[in-house]
């Protein structure tokens, strides 16, 4: 009666046995989960080392400590909205009104700071709650009514337009004077507080794994090896001190009138955000229910699973993100106006979908919000400076999410037909 | 092939189960019960019934009237909870895992152990990897392999397992190898064996009678919503089990009769 797979010793079954990865075995079943189609972020890191090599050659400008910072900021909204959108196309859905949602915050924190005098702290209150109600009205729409997201969110990213028209004023345009908000986006950390970043972020990455390493290896589990643990460190430990080092370069074009060095705030705003969404999506039980709905919802709904409670949540969490990435958009361009957010949410899916989240759904992770959104900011940023019209980046810009787009089906095909 | 010492008092028992949509009486009068360390089979053609007594007993799809008791004592079971809170489980045909999770984010998905705010994986896989070994699995390499990386065999076996983490008393198997190749049909049924070494009342609903004649201890047949006919599987033959299912006899023939 006993199969082969049987008859075998009363030894431990193989999934019981702790025993460490070799680098070479790490490396090995990457390889193998590349193959099989889940190639993560590979192609996007890839593409950014050859744009970064390719506008370093065309324009020397571009690789100047001046426009490393810059591209920072640039950056920022496109990751910050990338980062909501996350939790949206994890469950195979979408938000099309993310970028005019930071619109109309922006605009409800520059008519109320600006034109109506509220302090600061209630001004920006006022704006991120604009963006939790606009989060539970889509949610609603969508997991209560049942109305496709696309559809939606379409309908509100033109009503979204309007309400900017009406909160700001017809051809209005209103200037941001609040040194707080104009902090987020133009001021930098001290250099010696940039270093302690620096250490924050790296040494926390090491104790994280470490002592995850550590609890595994307690419990008699495999674990990663100290090996692997090193080299990813290292790995983090050496681009870091680049970037925290080029950034505490004086960049200034006139460093004897305005001194100008130190790591742009938001750039700890952005790590600040990655480790919490990250913490969120991957050690809770709220997050790994956004990936099973995005996977299976009929597995999730038997699961006992509340379908409509994590669509509604990740709706809110998306648009709340749209509405802080308002903030961070008011404060770098110093001003709000009439059309704020309106192009940015293409290159915001863009950026998720080229860092390696799935359009459709159940596959992706934080980080892919970094990766993609330098990519895109580094076209942007690079065909600024070589002097391509605004018509020619949107193309470009557009032909980049339709090839990661393509790259996203491929690899899903890819993934169905070689089972992994 | 030996049964478990099978204790005879019955864990879940329908008596009198009728359930009709509309003008279709499906269920007519239905009695089933099942032992605990017992492999019960339920067969009978399309339309005879089988599923909605399965979705009745899950809590689905209660039934219009009838006596359920577990354990002795009369309950009702109206919601997919109510089942899982008495300890029965369905393991549906169309499995019902998610490709992208792991072995152990699958078999705790809904209900898993939490350490403050996070999750509690290692408590996770731990428990996981006991229960797999409990049930004598060696075919998976890893419990951290994402789902989409297994056989058709070994995903039901992660969907059995799932069933039986959280001590069920009975398992019941819609079709568990109506999609699986010859090594992995034996795969699953030595499982469901194991199953019943462990003590489990298991249920198994299957067209192939040669499934049913290798692991069942019982054989339910329903035909056209009756109840017609419980054999002893030692007892009885595939072409009597099939005249049975095709109606060629009738249950004033059958050993239930004898019983009553």
């Amino acid at each position: 009666m006993a199969t082969p797979t049987d008859i075998q010793t009363d030894s431990t079954p193989q999934y019981m046995q702790a025993r460490d990865s070799s680098l070479g075995e790490s490396w090995r079943s990457y390889l193998g989960k590349v193959r099989g189609g889940d190639m993560g972020s590979l192609p996007a890191i890839l593409g950014l080392i050859i744009l970064v090599v390719l506008f370093s050659l065309l324009r020397p400008t571009f690789f100047t400590p001046l426009n490393f910072a810059n591209f920072f900021s640039q950056a920022a909204l496109v990751i910050i909205l990338a980062m909501g959108l996350i939790f949206v196309l994890l469950l195979g859905e979408i938000d099309l009104s993310a970028g005019v949602t930071s619109g109309v915050s922006a605009a409800i924190l520059a008519v109320l700071m600006e034109k109506n005098g509220v302090a600061w702290p209630i001004a920006i209150g006022a704006a991120m709650l604009s963006g939790v109600l606009i989060g539970l009205f889509i949610g609603f729409l969508v997991a209560r009514i049942g109305i496709p997201s696309f559809v939606v969110t379409l309908a509100l990213f033109l009503a979204f337009q309007g309400l900017v028209l009406v909160i700001i004023g017809e051809g209005g345009n209103i200037r941001i004077t609040s040194p707080v908000v104009l902090a987020i986006q133009n001021s930098n950390l001290p250099p010696a507080l940039g270093w302690v970043f620096y250490a924050i972020v790296v040494g926390g990455y090491l104790l994280a794994s470490v002592s995850g390493r550590r609890q595994r290896i307690s419990r008699g589990f495999s674990a990663t090896s100290m090996s692997v643990i090193l080299v990813k460190t290292g790995a983090i430990a050496i681009i870091g001190f680049v970037i925290v080092w080029v950034l505490n370069l004086e960049r200034s074009v006139n460093p004897a009138k305005n001194p100008l060095s130190g790591v742009p705030i938001i750039v700890p705003i952005i790590a600040l955000l990655t480790v919490v969404f990250g913490f969120v999506l991957t050690r809770t039980s709220f997050g790994r229910h956004v990936y099973a709905v995005g996977g299976n919802v009929e597995a999730a709904r038997r699961a006992g699973i509340s379908i409509s409670r994590i669509r509604i949540a990740c709706f809110s969490i998306c648009s709340t993100t749209a509405a802080f990435a308002g903030i961070v958009y008011a404060s770098r361009a110093a001003s709000v106006d009439p059309n704020a957010g309106r192009f940015v949410v293409l290159s915001a899916v863009a950026a998720a979908v080229i860092g390696g989240t799935s359009l459709f759904g159940g596959r992706g992770r934080i980080h892919d919000a970094l990766i993609g959104g330098a990519v895109v900011a580094v076209i942007d940023n690079g065909m600024g400076l070589l002097g391509y019209p605004a018509g020619v980046k949107l193309m470009i810009t557009g032909a980049v999410l339709m090839l990661a787009a393509s790259a996203d089906a491929l690899s899903r095909k890819r993934s169905m037909s070689t089972g992994k | 092939m030996t049964a478990a010492p099978a204790t005879e008092a019955p864990i879940l028992a329908v008596t009198g189960v009728n359930k009709s949509f509309g003008p279709v009486d499906v269920l007519r009068g239905v009695d089933f019960a099942v032992l605990p360390g017992t492999v019960t089979a339920l067969v009978g053609d399309n339309g005879a019934g089988k599923s909605t007594l399965i979705k009745g007993l899950a809590g689905i799809q209660p039934f219009d009237s009838g006596v359920i008791t577990f354990e002795g004592k009369p309950v009702d079971i109206d919601s997919p909870r109510e089942a899982s809170d008495l300890g029965i489980e369905v393991v549906y045909q169309d499995l019902a895992l998610c490709d992208n999770l792991d072995i152990v984010q699958n078999m705790f998905l809904g209900r898993e152990l939490k350490h403050g705010p996070a999750l509690d994986e290692a408590d996770m896989e731990s428990r996981a990897g006991e229960t797999l070994k409990s049930l004598s699995v060696r075919t998976v390499k890893s419990l951290r392999q994402k789902v989409s990386s297994l056989s058709g065999g070994q995903r039901q076996t992660v969907a059995i397992a799932r069933a039986v983490l959280w001590n069920n008393k009975v398992v019941i198997l819609d079709e568990p190898t109506a999609a699986l190749g010859v090594a992995q049909t034996e795969q699953v049924l030595n499982l469901v064996k194991r199953l019943r070494d462990n003590g489990l009342a298991v249920v198994i609903i299957s067209h192939n009678l040669q499934d049913v004649f290798a692991v069942a201890d019982i054989i339910y047949v329903l035909y056209l919503g009756t109840m017609t006919a419980r054999l002893q599987t030692q007892d009885t033959t595939p072409g009597e089990v099939v005249e049975y299912i095709t109606g060629g006899k009738t249950a004033m023939a059958s050993p239930i009769v004898e019983e009553q």
